[in-house]
């Protein structure tokens, strides 16, 4: 092959032709546009439309009602105390997927026998689709034919009968372990791979000048792993604010609302109450406050290369 | 201290079983309760392995007609997948190479991927009611290519940046056209990205709960659906519902046990090189 003769700007780019060519820029990236337009615009167009408009089970009301749904959204106790329930779970999950991620990701970082084995089996949780993982924890948190029952009986030496999804005290550790299991391993395989690329030159000439370790740790390791460690959390922190099918597949939202969630909540009005303009104002205001959430942490982050 | 040093080494070994233990124990509970007769399943105290394995519970799945669910999803991320892969990577290297858009336009696509599924399904469940396509494949496969499209282009884009210029644009020299140094240079250069990153789209349809639950009734309904389908008020079918979800954890676990290399490029949105 000839050497490259087009001269091309640094940074990856190559010069936009003449001709027929100019659009093949265009021509190749509209139909993927176009297609995310669809679940990008347009249900936020929708939902804005409906939500000034009063569609309910009874009534296909479509004319225009101002912003009563809006006001509805601040005296909505339910709708509150979902989002309530969405934060504690996130609250609680997120920081202990990340302890224990970072901890099982330190055991590994050493030359260990058999680690990429270890490391490909204890990835599986993560792979499993969640409402599945949800399923999978109500067969071993079942009281009587469950083996969590028993084991707690083995420890206890005497049966225990703990009611796991249906007792209120129960219901949110059961939550916590589910989704727990699911993702640790997520962040630790992300965790691993950052610490792997530590340069250890680093950390070996500030422990010979007598630093300890945990200052090495937060002066060099913590400082490296960080882009890493930030993109894991916003991964992880966005999927729980919409968590859904782990909590579904568990309690549905139950005993009563106890574990209802965000999403959960605007399932129920959707497509259980059928309240159109309500769960429109509730989709529109999550649409656009995480639009604008989400672009600020990826600008913040600079994960864009 | 080369003592000391084996000796955590050890100590650091049997953790790590441990933690296998733990981690996998969930895993193998499910896996050994759809080799279980329905005694064995409902007994108390439970018992920890069945007695002999047996494929009656695989077998109902099949002879009721549930195991269809399987097939539908498989059709559904299956060609989801191929759609997404295409014009995901085409629109990729529109990025990587003409910086159309600029980082405005990756950002936003980007920031589509991680908007809560409820908020986008419910007005598009109301549209595809007015379409009539609801419980239909093609309704599904769009919404899973619109849903998967954001992941493919950030990943592909990446991929595509890791390609040398010099192999296009000697093409180029060479007159080929643009679509000829795209199909014939850069999709082979990038095989290895394209195959990592359908296996992630694929396995984010195939284990995709919301949409499916939204958009199925009978007809197209996904395995996923299904599993939930069984949770009775009194009665569990604990048996379909292991078996089912084995039939869809098993084929994610082999196709991700090929793709090691790749697994944490892939679920880091390519934040993590691997």
């Amino acid at each position: 092959m000839s050497a490259p003769a087009m001269n091309t700007p640094s940074g990856g780019i190559i010069a936009v032709g003449q001709g027929p060519d100019r659009h093949f820029k265009y021509v190749i990236l509209l139909p993927a546009v176009f297609i995310l337009l669809f679940i990008g615009i347009f249900p936020l167009v929708y939902t804005l439309i409906a939500s000034v408009q009063n569609i309910t089970m009874l009534e296909e009301d479509t004319s225009f009602h101002g912003l009563i749904h809006y006001r509805h959204l601040f005296e909505d106790a339910r709708l509150w105390e979902s989002i309530g329930h969405t934060l504690l779970i996130t609250g609680i999950a997120l920081p202990i997927e990340l302890g224990l991620g970072l901890l099982m990701a330190l055991l590994f970082l050493e030359k260990l026998p058999g680690r990429p084995v270890f490391v490909a089996l204890l990835v599986l949780p993560t792979l499993i689709a969640p409402v599945v993982a949800g399923a999978t924890w109500r067969l071993l948190f079942d009281h009587r034919y469950g083996p969590i029952n028993q084991v707690l009986g083995w420890i206890a030496g005497e049966p225990v009968p703990i009611l796991w999804v249906i007792n209120p005290a129960y219901v949110y550790p059961a939550i916590f372990i589910a989704e727990i299991w699911q993702w640790t391993p997520f962040m630790f395989l992300l965790l691993l791979a950052a610490l792997s690329n530590v340069d250890k030159s680093q950390t070996e000439a500030a422990e010979i000048d007598g630093a300890s370790t945990l200052t090495v740790f937060r002066r060099i390791i913590l400082p490296a792993i960080w882009p890493v460690m930030a993109i894991a959390l916003l991964i992880r922190g966005l999927d729980l604010i919409r968590i859904f099918d782990v909590v579904w597949a568990l309690t549905q939202g139950g005993p009563g609302t106890m574990t209802e969630t965000l999403s959960i909540y605007t399932y129920i009005q959707g497509f259980r109450q059928f309240e159109t303009s309500y769960t429109g104002a509730i989709a529109f205001m999550v649409i656009v406050a995480l639009t604008v959430v989400v672009i600020w942490l990826l600008r913040r982050m600079e994960v864009h290369r | 201290m080369k003592r000391r040093r084996r000796h955590s080494t050890a100590l650091r070994f049997a953790a790590a079983v441990l933690l296998l233990v733990v981690f996998l124990f969930p895993i193998y509970w499910l896996f050994m309760i759809a080799f279980k007769t329905p005694e064995e399943i409902f007994s108390s105290p439970p018992t920890w392995y069945p007695a002999s394995i047996q494929f009656d519970n695989f077998r109902g799945l099949f002879k009721s007609g549930d195991a269809k669910t399987v097939f539908n999803s498989l059709f559904i991320a299956g060609t989801s997948t191929l759609i997404a892969m295409f014009l995901g990577t085409i629109a990729a290297y529109s990025l990587a190479r003409f910086r159309t858009g600029g980082e405005n336009l990756a950002v936003w696509i980007i920031s589509q991927r991680m908007i809560p599924p409820i908020a986008i399904v419910f007005p598009l469940f109301l549209l595809y009611v007015w379409l009539g396509w609801v419980d239909t494949y093609h309704g599904l496969i769009l919404l899973y290519t619109a849903f998967n499209l954001p992941y493919v282009i950030w990943m592909m884009r990446g991929y595509i940046e890791d390609v040398p210029l010099e192999l296009e644009e000697s093409a180029l020299v060479d007159g080929c056209t643009r679509w000829g140094a795209l199909l014939k240079v850069v999709f082979p250069m990038v095989r290895n990205g394209l195959f990592a990153t359908a296996v992630f789209t694929f396995v984010f349809a195939w284990n995709d709960f919301i949409f499916a639950l939204v958009m199925t009734r009978s007809e197209v309904t996904t395995y996923p659906v299904q599993v939930t389908h069984y949770f009775g008020a009194q009665s569990n079918f604990w048996a379909k519902i292991a078996a089912m979800s084995v039939l869809g954890a098993a084929p994610v676990f082999l196709a991700v046990a090929f793709l090691q290399r790749y697994l944490v490029r892939g679920i880091s949105l390519g934040a993590v090189k691997g």
